[in-house]
């Protein structure tokens, strides 16, 4: 008689996922930027009646899409870019608009330590980041503190906890096991660590066994769940698997000018199966 | 020197602004301060790490000599071992910069990039600017959001400013700004009718300098279309 261990299966749909989203929850989004951005799952939430976000991100896209429709009630950012177009035209547009009201506007490094400090589990973590600058001004709520050995004013920057994570890798497992081949994790890992559900969609559940230990980033014991959507970065890039979308990037960027956002995304599917 | 053109000027200050600073890690943000932070290393100053963009560091022949992705740079950012050269969307009379916003915060007239980097850049390590063309748009009596720390907020060392015109630092009197050295193309008059606040004159003027002979071939080398010393006017 041959022994089978016992075995589970973190696979689901996007349709799963978004059942385990709600209005108001605060959602952080991987990637940085154009790059390795969760597009299919993003587009999901652009089709879907859910409103009143906090959005976390190193933002992209993902930032423009939704706050263009009126899912975003506050947004935690450092910056928002496409990258090789340097200003995020939706994003903007809410900003310059007033639609966008609610902003909680940080230093990239002070992003890292807040989601940091989420993910160990601490109230928060001490940084020099933000001191002095229009950061501490816009967000009357940031405190300093002062270290109890040397008396030197610190920021405590706030644990950024996140209610889900949504992030896209090259590779995932059914176990969760993540693995990112390109040459920048980002944060990905933080991000996942930061949150009490974690989904990741992914461009195929075969990990590459080729691959050095040190691609492997995302660990299990931070997955809640796997979705295998080839092409899921949509027209960001997702190295080696594939880069950015140019053309794609540009007709999204005429969107916010000429209109048309809704028709883009009906037409471009953003790495989503027809 | 007077056969160097506008942007070889413009090249070497940008250069000089990474002289002495050793196994530090050169951020420059645009062509420019890249273009002279790549001849510094090659000349001057060996020991600079540069990346190629994405995250690795190349060395000075183009080879990968280590790994640089995000999370790494804010450990060299937080330890200080990095020297950034950004550019402006606007710098203050106390030398704070902004790239997030003009306008009011809550409803900006232009939302520009964010803050990114630039609170922490300044207040853990060097920093340098580059604005490609002087203007009272740029040089303002008070930025709209402080992205980057100037001195007098705490940020570390504003090493220098450089422009099209001039190079600027800010150890004027009470940590104002000062005219470091004018390109040889600019007058005094024209620097400051183009800055929105008084910047200390030191009673002899220093005239920016033109590259050298080996400078002048490494530039030639590394910039051989003249692409990003074209971007100076004249």
């Amino acid at each position: 008689m041959t022994l089978t261990p016992a075995d589970f299966d973190l696979t689901v749909d996007i349709d799963h996922v978004m059942s385990r989203l709600r209005s108001g929850m605060t959602l952080g989004i991987g990637g940085w930027g154009s790059r390795r951005k969760p597009m299919a799952l993003v587009h999901a939430i652009a089709e879907s009646d859910l409103t009143d976000l906090t959005i976390v991100s190193f933002g992209g896209p993902d930032v423009g899409i939704l706050c263009a429709l009126g899912k975003v009630k506050k947004l935690v950012f450092g910056f928002v870019s496409l990258d090789l177009i340097p200003l995020e035209p939706h994003f903007r547009k809410a900003r310059q608009s007033g639609t966008l009201a609610e902003v909680m506007e940080l230093d990239e490094g002070m992003v890292v330590q807040g989601l940091r400090a989420a993910a160990w589990g601490l109230p928060f973590l001490p940084t020099r980041a933000g001191l002095g600058s229009g950061v501490m001004t816009t967000n009357p709520e940031l405190k300093t503190t002062r270290c109890p050995y040397t008396d030197t004013e610190l920021v405590a920057m706030p644990a950024l906890s996140l209610d889900v994570a949504l992030v896209h890798l090259n590779r995932c497992d059914r176990h969760g096991n993540g693995q990112s081949l390109g040459p920048d994790p980002y944060f990905d890992d933080l991000f996942c660590a930061a949150a009490r559900e974690t989904y990741v969609s992914t461009e195929s559940l075969e990990l590459d066994p080729d691959a050095p230990t040190s691609t492997h980033l995302v660990d299990r014991s931070t997955v809640t769940g796997v979705v295998h959507l080839p092409g899921g970065a949509g027209f960001t890039q997702c190295l080696p698997d594939y880069d950015r979308d140019m053309d794609q990037l540009k007709a999204y960027n005429a969107t916010a000018k000429k209109g048309g956002l809704n028709v883009f995304l009906a037409n471009h599917r953003c790495g989503r199966p027809a | 020197m007077t056969t160097a053109s506008r942007g070889d000027v413009v090249a070497i200050a940008c250069a000089e602004v990474f002289r002495g600073d050793g196994a530090i890690l050169a951020s420059p943000m645009a062509p420019m301060p890249a273009l002279g932070a790549k001849l510094a290393r090659a000349v001057f100053e060996p020991k600079l790490l540069m990346t190629d963009g994405v995250a690795s560091l190349l060395n000075v022949h183009g080879q990968v000599e280590g790994q640089m992705r995000y999370s790494r740079v804010f450990d060299v950012v937080w330890g200080g071992r990095r020297h950034v050269m950004m550019g402006a969307s606007q710098i203050d009379r106390e030398g704070n910069q902004n790239i997030s916003c003009i306008g009011p915060h809550d409803k900006p007239k232009v939302q520009l990039l964010g803050v990114r980097g630039a609170p922490g850049n300044t207040i853990h390590h060097t920093t340098s600017y580059y604005v490609g063309k002087h203007s009272k748009r740029v040089f303002v009596d008070a930025v709209d959001m402080v992205s980057g720390v100037g001195p007098c907020r705490g940020g570390l060392e504003l090493r220098a400013i450089v422009t099209n015109l001039c190079v600027l630092d800010f150890t004027g009197p009470d940590q104002g700004a000062s005219l470091q050295s004018l390109h040889p193309w600019a007058t005094l008059e024209e620097v400051q009718a183009a800055t929105g606040f008084p910047i200390y004159v030191p009673p002899s003027i220093a005239v920016s300098r033109g590259p050298t002979e080996l400078e002048q071939r490494w530039l030639d080398h590394l910039d051989p279309e003249r692409r990003v010393r074209a971007t100076v006017e004249g």
